[in-house]
């Protein structure tokens, strides 16, 4: 039997008189990798926004393993594990590569004060340690990258930005991941490499669950072990993405976008 | 570079430093400190055309507590220079309290993204500590009152902490101007604290050396604005040291996160309010602790002291150095406190030049004369 990590019951967010989302019943397994698309506008970045804390729900509940979670903010969601990326980035740019990692580790930082400005050297051992976290995290995603940790994010090209971003969410190793469109400006190949390295650090983390905001649909077919499709709001279709493709609900939905 | 090299050429920026500033202090002909204002930006182009600014730079970085020692040495020797210059001591020690106070705003805004045109409100809430504290409790040491009247500071500052959390951006600035005008009405209607006339302030007296004497003959001899000098040199030295630690810790890295952007760091688990909180409290007790000196070095304080127009001075000079980077702020400080001071026609158009200034700057060099650098968390390599 398959576990349930998180949950939505009716989740429904509204902008005015606008239903960004409607009703929303949701579930993800333990493990998961779920491919989350819609057209656009259909409300996947706002089901995230909700998911974190970033906008409160107007009605229904969010659970996490049973436990009610609506309307926790951000910082809760991420020391209960969950962390994700942005559709639009949102990295620190004129920070270096590793300040930007050392924040996404946040959980593992001590902030005392007598650790953090008397006893510097013990802050010292702290920093190599993070030091080197960040740099075996990223040579995973890019050898060319690790040399760059101590480059200011602005340097970087838009590709490694995105690495950076995914990497940020990762390094305090969390339960559960949100990948808002994380191959937007990517090149299939560099995608492709992407995904390995996703399905690489999931051999290693059996339990961690995924949700995937994607547009390319090869991408979801490929990776995901399930899918759900919003339309307006609202779920019209879930399942495997051989089955949901078919079904005409979506292709309705799709049709002039593709 | 080897060691000593490095050390060789960070102690000649010193010696430099310190004749150019020596110069601008003593010389009082308008003409010849013309004459030095032309050389001094002609002299940076040139080291900057020969590397040598680069260079220094570098072994700043390689070697930040010797230079930081070397320049508080350099400050020393001076003064000494100065010793019998009464003016010339008085412009430096307050250019030393300014720096002080832009440090904490450097945290506040630099760091932490917190506006406050209220620095001098803060300023002077030490200064007016001070005296009341110098007066009533005569058996504190005067170290410890300092420390008390920078305590306050930030206390009352706490009253500000919630309007500026619930709002944003203009609104938050303007809370904070409301916070500085009320503060001098405040003082101007109080009888306890002096009214419009002010009050008087006892001169320090730090471990049994009595502030109110010339400066002790065995070391030389001289006016008895020495020991003010010294003691805003420590305490800039301080709060330097603070602030750079800060910058250099998990601490600073949040401020900056929090500052950039304020959601993505909630994602991360950063405590937006937690941070902001702690950095204007900070700067505040920084503003204080100067303020404390200032009062004593007076002998007197009166609301007429604790203008909006300071505040707006302050602010200029963090916008001047360099927001965010803490050295910047220290010849920042020094350009607009002692430029007016020597030329009769900047001390007329004060504001209206300052408000020029703050445009020129920001239109054509908006991270200020000395931009910050990347984070760097301890000497030489690590970033
Ligand atoms: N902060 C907001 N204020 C008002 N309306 C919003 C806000 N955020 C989203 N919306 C609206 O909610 C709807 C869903 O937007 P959302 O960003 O969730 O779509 P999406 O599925 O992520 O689209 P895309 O594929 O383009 O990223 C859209 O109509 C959008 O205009
Ligand atoms: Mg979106």
């Amino acid at each position: 039997m398959r576990q349930t990590v998180l949950q939505t019951k009716e989740l429904t967010v509204s902008f005015g008189g606008l239903k960004a989302l409607n009703g929303l019943d949701f579930q993800l397994y333990e493990g998961e990798f779920l491919g989350l698309i819609g057209p656009n506008g259909s409300g996947k970045t706002t089901f995230f926004n909700a998911l974190t804390g970033i906008y409160r729900p107007a009605a229904g509940s969010v659970l996490l393993h049973g436990n009610d979670i609506t309307g926790a903010p951000p910082t809760k969601i991420y020391a209960y594990g969950i962390t994700r990326t942005f559709q639009r980035l949102r990295l620190a740019t004129s920070l270096s590569v590793l300040d930007n990692l050392i924040i996404g580790n946040q959980r593992n930082l001590n902030l005392g004060l007598w650790h953090n400005i008397f006893n510097r050297k013990s802050f010292k051992r702290r920093l190599q340690e993070q030091i080197q976290i960040a740099e075996e995290l990223l040579s995973r995603f890019s050898r060319d990258l690790a040399v760059h940790l101590f480059k200011p994010v602005s340097s970087l090209s838009m590709i490694d930005r995105r690495r950076v971003e995914v990497c940020r969410a990762l390094i305090s190793e969390p339960k559960i991941l949100l990948l808002d469109e994380p191959s937007a400006g990517m090149t299939p190949d560099e995608t492709r490499a992407l995904m390995d390295e996703l399905q690489d650090w999931r051999a290693q983390y059996p339990t961690l669950s995924i949700i995937l905001i994607e547009h390319e649909m090869e991408l979801i077919n490929k990776v995901s072990d399930r899918c759900v499709v919003l339309n307006y709001g609202e779920k019209i279709a879930e399942g495997r993405y051989s089955e949901v493709s078919n079904e005409p609900g979506v292709r309705a939905a799709y049709l002039g976008e593709d | 570079m080897s060691e000593l090299k490095t050390k060789l050429v960070l102690l000649l920026g010193v010696a430099l430093s310190v004749v150019v500033l020596y110069g601008f202090l003593y010389l009082e002909r308008e003409w010849e400190i013309g004459v030095l204002l032309v050389m001094v930006p002609l002299g940076v182009y040139f080291l900057k055309r020969a590397n040598a600014l680069t260079y220094y730079q570098h072994a700043a970085r390689e070697m930040p507590r010797f230079t930081w020692i070397s320049f508080a040495l350099g400050v020393v020797v001076l003064i000494m220079l100065l010793r019998h210059e009464d003016f010339a001591l008085l412009m430096l020690t307050t250019v030393l309290l300014y720096a002080t106070v832009s440090l904490g705003l450097t945290i506040q805004f630099g760091f932490a993204g917190v506006v406050n045109f209220a620095a001098i409100a803060f300023f002077g809430i030490g200064a007016y500590s001070m005296a009341i504290l110098n007066q009533h409790f005569l058996h504190i040491p005067d170290l410890l009152i300092i420390f008390f009247s920078g305590a306050i500071s930030a206390l009352l500052g706490a009253l500000l902490i919630l309007p500026i959390l619930r709002t944003r951006g203009h609104y938050a600035a303007l809370i904070t101007i409301a916070f500085g005008i009320l503060f001098r009405t405040f003082l101007e209607v109080n009888d306890v604290l002096g009214g419009p006339q002010g009050l008087r302030v006892s001169g320090l007296e730090i471990f049994g050396w009595d502030f109110g004497n010339s400066f002790p003959n065995e070391l030389g001899g001289g006016s008895f604005y020495v020991a003010y000098a010294i003691v805003a040199l420590v305490l800039l030295a301080t709060v330097y040291l603070i602030t750079r630690l800060i910058e250099a810790s998990w601490l600073g890295l949040n401020m900056d996160s929090v500052r950039l952007d304020e959601v993505a760091s909630a994602s991360f688990g950063i405590n937006g309010p937690r941070w902001k909180i702690t950095a204007f409290m900070l700067g505040n007790c920084f503003a204080g602790f100067a303020g404390a000196v200032y009062a004593a070095m007076y002998g007197f304080i009166a609301p007429a002291s604790f203008n909006l127009s300071d505040s707006l001075l302050l602010v200029s000079i963090v916008l001047l150095g360099g927001i965010g980077n803490p050295v910047a702020v220290i010849p920042a400080a020094f350009l607009i406190v002692v430029l007016p001071e020597k030329f009769q026609v900047i001390q007329e158009y004060r504001l209206l030049l300052f408000g020029i200034v703050v445009i020129l700057i920001l239109r054509f060099r908006p991270s200020g004369l000395m931009p910050r650098g990347l984070r760097q968390y301890f000497a030489g390599r690590f970033g």
